[in-house]
């Protein structure tokens, strides 16, 4: 597609007028503007599609003949519902206490860690750097039957606590990756003049590295946060009574039951579920993009 | 490091002395430091990741009921799991499935990438956050939840796609029914899904081009295509290759949009690795046999994970 336009293009530029210059600009600018368009919509179709299904009654949903596109009669039913089902409500909680506990653990591992692989070179160190990258790409389908016997025979299994126990194998490496990237990026004069001023380790991680690194925290948090909010591997396996499930493997489990699908609050409960990280995307893009590039870019 | 702590006050005081010792101390105190700082990543890069790992390798010789290991006809004992897998039809489909589903998604996914990255860098910068805030959207869903949306779009009797194409006058597609169909639409959700992180990351490497490179180009009157062929391309190849390589072990153990989606019907053809190994390992509690299936990804994922790291090295060198 690109090689047509390509050619397009540069015909008038091949003569070198000004004018044509500025006129193929317009076409490549406008072009641009098409595609853009384009994908946006394929790319914001299912969410609002799922919006749309969300806001019908069963009833209309389940009538064939008009277009599925539209609302007839917008209802806020499918949320209610669930907004005061304690099933739900019992998700939404077991997602919020393990999420919490698991960011919280991730970000004192990591930063920790990050800090001594970064500054204080020791035997190994580098040898560690590297394997901390290496275990992020471990994939947790590669492990998830391996743990269900080890958080079985810790009788975690079917307990939100056995998901604590396990999500730090997918935040802890790359968090750890991207914090190892952003402190070694902070000038080596800062820790010297620290150090001369009688400042112990501890205190110059805590006065100096995790201010100045604070951009660097921010998006790891958030990456750990998104990751543990949508884990589905681990939950699937390890949970199997809906009191101990969290949000995503609830909504999909729960509301889907045998035969019977009520759409409306299955797209419901899954905006609900997307919010959170939807919330903290939107206000927070631009840390969110930065720990996305970081993996590749920092280190 | 004891030593030298003894040796030190045997030392006359020199001036220098009380810096000397003050210095071991420090020096002491960081290494027994650094290894307490490390050692919660090494608790669980250890004792949640590799020893589950070689835990996995052992499981996988064992017999379904974990007495012993498992007797193979003409592999060696253990290794039994992989001579019944080998000589198994459905385990081959699965193998398969996994090689077309990973590598068509990823191409899809960094073409497609390569194609929104190019036309976001074309528009005048004001516009390009909204649009690239925008065009994120799909990364951010959990793939859990969205794959349900799509499931309802897919859906037989009601698909809403299906009602888009008869407006133009195109046929029905039974989306999730049919096993080409299904495959494809499995695809096509984890190209949506995929797609927008490999324009992010493709934007950060258009981004850090020199703009100059593009100027000596123009002057020497290369066309728009002998500057992505001649420019860019040879100033992103590093980024394309970690991205490429990064998404390919991703998508290659992806499960949750074919638990979702399909949960790797119809007929077990949509299976792959890890949604096979997850029916065969917990669902029917063959853990011995689920393990091992999980096992054949690693090859694939070492490889890559290899050529990744290396290529991460290597930009790192560079921006040294």
């Amino acid at each position: 597609m690109s090689a047509t336009v390509a050619t397009n293009r540069d015909m008038p530029s091949f003569y070198g007028k000004a004018g044509s210059l500025r006129s193929e600009r317009r076409w490549a600018l406008i072009w641009a503007y098409i595609s853009l368009i384009f994908s946006a919509i394929i790319l914001l179709t299912p969410p609002v599609y799922m919006l749309i299904t969300s806001l019908k009654t069963s009833g209309e949903i389940a009538d064939q003949k008009g277009n599925p596109w539209i609302v007839r009669n917008p209802t806020l039913e499918n949320y209610w519902e669930l907004i005061t089902n304690s099933l739900f409500q019992g998700f939404f909680i077991n997602s919020v206490i393990v999420t919490l506990v698991v960011v919280a653990l991730t970000m004192v591992i990591s930063i920790m860690a990050a800090f001594a692989l970064a500054r204080m070179r020791f035997w190994g160190s580098q040898v560690l750097a590297t394997g901390v990258f290496l275990t992020y790409l471990v994939p947790d389908t590669l492990l998830f039957i391996p743990l269900y016997q080890i958080v079985g025979g810790l009788g975690l299994l079917n307990s939100i606590w056995g998901l604590v126990l396990v999500y730090p194998t997918l935040t802890v490496p790359f968090c750890t990756w991207i914090m190892i990237g952003y402190f070694a990026s902070i000038p080596k004069e800062l820790d010297e003049a620290a150090l001369i001023d009688g400042a112990t380790w501890p205190q110059m991680l805590l006065k100096i590295f995790v201010p100045v690194a604070l951009p660097g925290i921010i998006a790891a948090t958030i990456f750990a946060f998104t990751v543990s909010w949508a884990a589905f591997v681990y939950p699937t396996a390890f949970i199997t009574t809906p009191d101990q499930m969290p949000l995503t493997i609830g909504v999909v489990s729960q509301l889907v039951r045998g035969d019977v699908f009520i759409w409306g609050q299955i797209t419901a409960g899954a905006l609900l579920a997307a919010l959170p990280p939807v919330i903290v995307y939107a206000f927070l893009m631009d840390y969110y993009i930065a720990g996305l590039t970081a993996g590749a870019t920092k280190g | 490091m004891a030593a030298d702590a003894t040796t030190a006050p045997i030392m006359p005081s020199a001036p220098g002395s009380g810096r000397a010792s003050s210095l071991q101390r420090v020096a002491r105190r960081r290494s027994t430091i650094a290894v307490l700082m490390t050692t919660p990543l090494l608790v669980v890069i250890i004792g949640l990741v590799a020893y589950p790992a070689a835990y996995g390798i052992y499981l996988s010789t064992l017999n379904r009921r974990m007495t012993g290991f498992m007797e193979g006809e003409w592999l060696p004992t253990g290794l039994g799991n992989f001579e019944i897998l080998l000589e198994s039809e459905t385990f081959w489909a699965v193998a398969w499935q996994s090689c077309i589903f990973a590598i068509t998604a990823v191409i899809l996914k960094a073409l497609i990438g390569f194609w929104l990255a190019h036309m976001l860098h074309h528009i005048p910068s004001k516009g390009q956050r909204k649009w690239r805030g925008m065009l994120l959207v799909p990364w951010v869903i959990p793939p859990a939840l969205s794959t349900l949306g799509w499931w309802w779009m897919f859906d037989p009797a009601y698909s809403s796609i299906n009602w888009l194409f008869q407006v133009f006058g195109i046929p029905a597609v039974p989306w999730l029914g049919e096993k080409w169909w299904a495959r494809l639409s499995i695809i096509i959700v984890n190209v949506w899904y995929g797609a927008p992180f490999f324009m992010i990351m493709y934007l950060a490497a258009l981004k850090s081009v020199p703009e100059q490179l593009y100027e000596a180009a123009a002057i020497d009157g290369a066309t728009s295509w002998q500057r992505l062929r001649y420019v860019t391309l040879p100033m992103m190849a590093n980024i394309i290759s970690i991205t490429v390589l990064f998404s390919l072990i991703v998508t290659f153990a992806n499960y949750d949009i074919v638990r979702v989606l399909t949960n790797g019907g119809p007929r077990d053809l949509t299976h792959v690795f890890a949604s096979y190994a997850f029916q065969v390992g917990i669902l029917s509690g063959n853990i011995p046999r689920g393990a091992s299936i999980s096992l054949f990804m690693f090859p694939i994922l070492a490889i890559c994970a290899f050529f990744v790291l290396r290529g991460v090295t290597r930009r790192n060198k560079e921006q040294m």
